[in-house]
């Protein structure tokens, strides 16, 4: 089992083939059946992102429509409050949400690669779907069990006299939003490692079996390690999601009343400050500082993992 | 095993249909585990509890998802199911079919899109060694990593420069780009698909195109499944592109279209509340991806697992 990391360049197979003539001949038609995406690529992404931060860099005033600011835009989202704030409480969702996710995705997988029953499949297909269902309607849906006026929690306290919490209050919204992505993701991480696990070659367990090994001490340290690269995987995955946090919470705003704002995550901000408020230079730099922070972020954490990891 | 010095793809599934065999042989210490099925039998119940919930409230008028009796988690005594799908078909005059029928033509041709480009762009950087691959392929990886809302705000600025918004171009065109798809294709493609098969029919005198279409694609299907599966997921559950993109009702999503129902709820008096419209049309609006999901079990099983391994 090789642990290259994964989202790297692939090596080309057969390196001795380099450079023969029927190569050299046909290469060009690399670029033909590349031409397509490639087109695409410059179209939906790179002119984009080049124009958002062009757009960044300028103001739109009514008498002199749109002039160069500099780094005005930035300057001024590094110093609002509401884009700061979001940008504290999206991270702090990365720190929540990323372990959950991934640490409840493992323990599944690990129980499931483990366990080989007809109910074991079934649970299995379970955590998967809700990865099937949109998340506005998994939001919707979770809103309603959370309501304190339909939701079950009402009944369920009614019975002990009690007056039920409200999950959409401003002190537990984050819980509940915790709560609805979890719900959500877990089952498409849990069924990349999953997978992982299941092309690992038995004969490795038999020998550890044979060493004495338990089946906590096979899981820690002969699984995991093997599918660390998912692991990896799995967590940019996550990190790129929650940074980018916005389905949810926009969903869920009309319902929770006051605890969600226009502010909530930085990426509900720009979309509230383009759509709501026209100021599409500023939000254009808030979802530029967003992307970059994003971008980087992955970026360093898989440099990061690798070193750690000991892998190439 | 495999035909390449390098084993870079050693997941379950693979053109050779080398599927791992594994436990045939059970291990004599391995019991079922009563603590593990316990733990098992709870994760179903959180997973299930939501889709139940639906299941339920679906069939509920507006009254009895908030008065009914048998409470949020059991049927009312007066069951609404059908009732509620005929109103679906015709409130609004039937806008609901109309939504649904976009989110199909956004999710198909969005999806069907982004693989045929996914495929053609991961033969390309799988099986020739063109000029500028390297560094092409560095700049497909960087952007695996580019949040995708970050690029919706500009293209809305772009589309509507070009009086592109809402038209269902604006929906469907950002939707063709799919770097992960291209990098998924590519892994698979590398190890699926021998050199010498390919040199093989160039020397029998096989065009390139004739190559690809006779040769190479048959032996992609599980990769294409796969990716096809992803990317009209993708489709089908985006929500912050036509949200941007689109003012016009009838060109609405069923994803937009049903948080608009439940925004029109939130805030209406008594005649616009139609909360039994928004829980029926969301149960009706998740059946489609759940069966296709349960029916291609075997194909994003082991394809999901494409990326990562290597």
């Amino acid at each position: 089992m090789s642990t290259t990391p994964q989202l790297t360049e692939p090596r080309p197979p057969i390196a001795k083939k380099r450079g023969t003539s029927l190569d050299r001949k046909h290469a060009r038609f690399g670029w033909v059946f590349l031409a397509p995406f490639a087109i695409i690529f410059l179209v939906f992404l790179v002119l984009p992102l080049a124009y958002a931060f062009w757009m960044s860099l300028h103001t739109n005033t009514l008498a002199g429509g749109e002039q160069f600011s500099g780094l005005a835009n930035y300057v001024r989202a590094f110093n609002d409050e509401r884009f700061l704030s979001g940008m504290v409480r999206v991270a702090g969702f990365a720190i929540i949400f990323v372990p959950i996710q991934i640490g409840l995705a493992l323990i599944f997988a690990l129980i499931l690669d483990d366990v080989r029953t007809r109910f074991s499949r079934f649970t299995r297909l379970l955590i998967f779907v809700p990865y099937a269902i949109p998340g506005v309607i998994g939001a919707l849906m979770w809103g309603f069990l959370c309501s304190p006026s339909f939701g079950p929690l009402v009944t369920l306290f009614e019975l002990i006299n009690a007056q039920a919490p409200d999950l959409l209050s401003r002190d537990s919204i984050f819980w509940s939003l915790t709560n609805i992505v979890t719900w959500q993701w877990t089952g498409y991480y849990m069924i990349i490692i999953y997978a992982s696990l299941q092309s690992i070659d038995p004969s490795i367990y038999e020998a550890a079996r044979i060493d004495g090994a338990t089946k906590l001490q096979t899981a820690l340290h002969i699984k995991v390690p093997i599918v660390a690269s998912s692991l990896v995987l799995t967590i940019v995955f996550s990190l790129i999601g929650t940074l980018q946090f916005f389905t949810e919470p926009q969903v869920l705003s009309p319902l929770a009343g006051n605890a969600i704002d226009a502010a909530y995550t930085p990426n509900l901000y720009a979309y509230n400050l383009a759509f709501s408020y026209q100021q599409f230079n500023y939000a254009s730099a808030i979802s530029f500082a967003l992307g970059l922070l994003v971008f980087l972020t992955s970026i360093v954490f898989l440099i990061a993992t690798r070193k750690k990891s000991g892998l190439r | 095993m495999t035909t390449s010095p390098v084993p870079l793809v050693d997941n379950a599934i693979t053109a050779s249909g080398r599927r791992k065999k594994k436990r045939a042989v059970a291990q004599p210490g391995e019991r079922k585990s009563i603590g593990m099925h316990l733990l098992l039998a709870i994760a179903a119940i959180y997973f299930l509890l939501p889709i139940w919930w639906l299941v339920v409230a679906g069939s509920k008028t507006t009254q009895g998802l908030f008065t009914g009796t048998g409470g949020p988690l059991w049927f009312d005594k007066n069951f609404a199911l059908f009732d509620n799908i005929a109103q679906l078909a015709t409130y609004n005059s039937g806008i609901y079919l109309r939504w649904m029928g976009n989110s199909f033509l956004y999710a198909f041709a969005g999806g069907f899109g982004a693989t045929i480009l996914a495929v053609l762009a991961g033969y390309a950087f799988a099986k020739y060694r063109f000029r500028g691959r390297t560094v092409t392929f560095m700049i497909l990886l960087a952007s695996v990593m580019v949040p995708m809302t970050a690029l919706v705000i500009p293209t809305y600025v772009l589309f509507n420069n070009l009086g592109l918004t809402n038209t269902v171009w604006s929906v469907i065109l950002p939707s063709l780009l799919s770097p992960f798809g291209v990098y998924l294709m590519r892994v698979y493609i590398q190890d699926a698909i021998p050199d010498e098969l390919l040199d093989a029919a160039r020397v029998d005198g096989s065009g390139e195109f004739r190559t690809f279409a006779t040769i190479a694609l048959p032996l992609m299907r599980p990769a294409i499944v796969t990716v096809l599966l992803l990317s009209v997921v993708g489709g089908w559950n985006n929500y912050f592109l036509p949200l941007a993109m689109l003012s016009d009702q009838t060109l609405l999503p069923v994803t937009v279209g049903l948080n608009n129902w439940q925004v029109q709820s939130n805030s209406a008096t008594a005649g616009g509340l139609i909360w039994n419209l928004v829980t029926a049309g969301s149960l009706v609006s998740v059946i489609p991806l759940i069966i296709a999901f349960l029916m291609l079990q075997k194909y994003w099983q082991g394809g999901l697992s494409m990326g990562s391994l290597k």
